[in-house]
């Protein structure tokens, strides 16, 4: 992509609290259209970027291009006509103590839009976030979900050219932060709006995200589009990040058609990702991937890939589903539903059989490399 | 009991010293206030130290200071300011100002800090994001103010000093109660008192109404189920 077609990028962009390096990004962009998740830990330097590239905070170094324009250098009104360009969401709604109105009109105020033209902006930007109606409502009366739509329709009313996510559906429940992740994809892209998200929630990632970074003590540690940071990771910090619970460190002992054979505590197994043979690798294995069977149905020697019998020494209910961990003998974490865990009787300290697919055992390639 | 012209000169006097007083209290009050919570400078801790300090100032030391000051005598003598109204003004611009500067400063620290942050990332410049935080602590300036103006219609040692007590001219309700009461006139002087506390009431009903949020009277509405 060529930095013309970027809305906005930042080259070497670092952030220093005193001596303490928060930020240090060698190139971040974002294109036309786009939406970018950055998912990381707390602390992994989210919000600041965020807060650098909205120009509320001065860079301690780097470049901010928006739409190829130096943004460096820009002081008062001009820094605030391209920061016009843009608008942010904060995990909290922040909304003013008056009435839904005022607040969704404040952008458009600053921008001296024409109280005969706010009107309108107003009621179709809270069309948008389905509120219609609460223009007249005070906003200390709104559950946090509506004010949260609120925060959402004054942000989109400006049409900003790239719309800035703070965590913004942190703090709401599942269902609502689900329906509001959902209307906030569609709002974006029926009106080919850029967005960057923020989030430490690898699920509002996956369904916001066009494409993916991951962010680490401040630095890019993995970026690419959803399926693959989720399903490839880059590293074993990337890989816990995104669910790869099970991590085994193990060698690689030979590949056949296709297929990878890792050796881990004298087990094998297999995987359809490529790795030279003796190589020192780190094995991945999300626990959706793995399914319980009942132990018979395991041969013994185990001959058919990626089968285990394994004794269950962990049993935790979440909800609808359950995290089993049996070991096999390295520990193997599985997630299956409530209901399966009850129908096959599976408890602390019985048997149970654990099979993978090939595909779903990803290979991490250590920075060691070859064991000689 | 009725009273006399004199009597109405002298709450007419009280009122217009003390209100005037107050609003420039506030006039320079509310800025410094709003500069300390708001902007980074240097000598910042130094002036809010100051500023607290001066929220307790015993008003008959600053009645005396400024009267050293303006006296025929003083450095600024020849402006003749001694014994007159716009005196007493001035020093009690002097006590109120930085009550409402102190009483600014803690209602700004009060209102969250990225509240600003969001009215600049929806296109506020610096100026108009300290707007919104100042509409946000709207409760706490207007304590600020009522403060201020309760501080000087109060007080006695310092318009005593810088005023004089002239009948007619620089008489007020709190010197003139001074006076009866040392003239045995204590009728009278309980009858002013009570008028001085019923002003201070009526002004800061006044003052009150301006605090009223419909945000929170909606909120508490609906948790006690009963119209406030």
């Amino acid at each position: 992509m060529s930095k013309l077609e970027d809305v906005i990028r930042a080259i070497g962009l670092r952030k220093k609290y005193g001596e303490r390096t928060v930020l240090d990004i060698e190139t971040v962009s974002v294109g036309p259209g786009e939406i970018l998740a950055c998912l990381g830990p707390s602390g992994a330097g989210k919000s600041v970027l965020l807060r650098i590239l909205n120009l509320l905070e001065a860079p301690t170094a780097g470049r901010i291009l928006f739409e190829g324009g130096e943004v460096q250098g820009l002081r008062g009104k001009e820094m605030v006509a391209v920061s016009r360009r843009m608008a942010m969401l904060f995990q909290d709604p922040l909304l003013f103590s008056t009435t839904v109105r005022n607040n969704v009109a404040y952008g458009l105020k600053v921008r001296k839009v024409p109280a005969s033209e706010r009107e309108g902006r107003v009621a179709s930007a809270l069309e948008m976030v389905r509120l219609s109606g609460f223009e007249e409502k005070h906003v200390s009366t709104l559950s946090g979900g509506e004010a949260q739509r609120v925060a959402l329709a004054r942000a989109l009313v400006v049409e900003p050219e790239l719309l800035l996510l703070d965590e913004p559906f942190a703090s709401l429940d599942r269902l609502n932060r689900t329906a509001l992740q959902g209307e906030v994809k569609r709002i974006l892209k029926e009106n080919g709006l850029c967005a960057i998200f923020v989030t430490h929630d690898q699920e509002g990632a996956g369904r916001i995200g066009d494409r993916i970074v991951i962010l680490d003590q401040g630095r890019i540690v993995q970026e690419g589009a959803a399926g693959d940071v989720f399903h490839r990771p880059s590293s074993e910090f990337a890989a816990l990040f995104v669910g790869m619970e099970n991590l085994y460190k193990g060698v690689v002992t030979g590949s056949d058609n296709g297929l990878t054979r890792v050796e881990v505590q004298g087990k094998f197994l297999e995987s359809t990702c490529e790795a030279g043979n003796g190589e020192r690798v780190t094995a991945g294995l999300r626990p959706e991937d793995v399914t319980l069977v009942p132990p018979e149905q395991i041969e013994a020697p185990a001959s058919s890939r990626n089968a285990f019998k394994g004794r269950v020494v962990g049993v935790e209910l979440a909800g609808p589903t359950a995290r089993v961990t049996a070991l096999c003998p390295f520990p193997v974490v599985a997630l299956i539903t409530r209901r399966s865990l009850e129908d096959m009787g599976i408890a602390e300290g019985k048997m149970v059989g654990l099979r993978f697919k090939a595909t779903a055992v990803h290979i991490i390639a250590n920075k060691w490399g070859k064991v000689l | 009991m009725s009273f006399d012209p004199e009597f109405y000169r002298v709450l007419f006097l009280s009122l217009a010293v003390s209100g005037t007083a107050a609003l420039i209290g506030a006039a320079i009050g509310i800025p410094i206030g709003v500069a300390l919570s708001e902007f980074s400078f240097r000598g910042r801790n130094a002036a809010l130290t100051m500023v607290h300090a001066f929220m307790g100032l015993p008003p008959v030391v600053v009645g005396l200071f400024t009267f050293l000051v303006i006296a025929r005598s003083g450095p600024l003598g020849f402006l003749e300011l001694v014994y007159t109204p716009t005196a007493m003004v001035i020093v009690q611009v002097i006590l109120a100002t930085p009550i409402v500067a102190g009483f600014t400063h803690a209602s700004m620290r009060g209102v969250d800090p990225r509240l600003g942050l969001q009215a600049m990332s929806l296109g506020a410049t610096r100026l108009q994001a300290v707007l919104v935080k100042m509409r946000e602590a709207r409760a706490g300036l207007v304590a600020a103010l009522i403060a201020g103006l309760g501080r000087v219609l109060a007080e006695v040692g310092a318009v005593m000093i810088v005023g004089g007590n002239i009948k007619g001219y620089t008489r007020v309700l709190t010197t003139d109660i001074v006076l009866q009461t040392r003239q045995g006139q204590y009728e009278y002087a309980i009858a002013e008192g009570l008028v001085l506390i019923l002003v201070a009431v009526l002004v800061n009903a006044m003052l009150t109404r301006l605090q009223a949020d419909k945000g929170r009277e909606e909120v508490e509405k609906r948790v006690t189920g009963y119209p406030a």
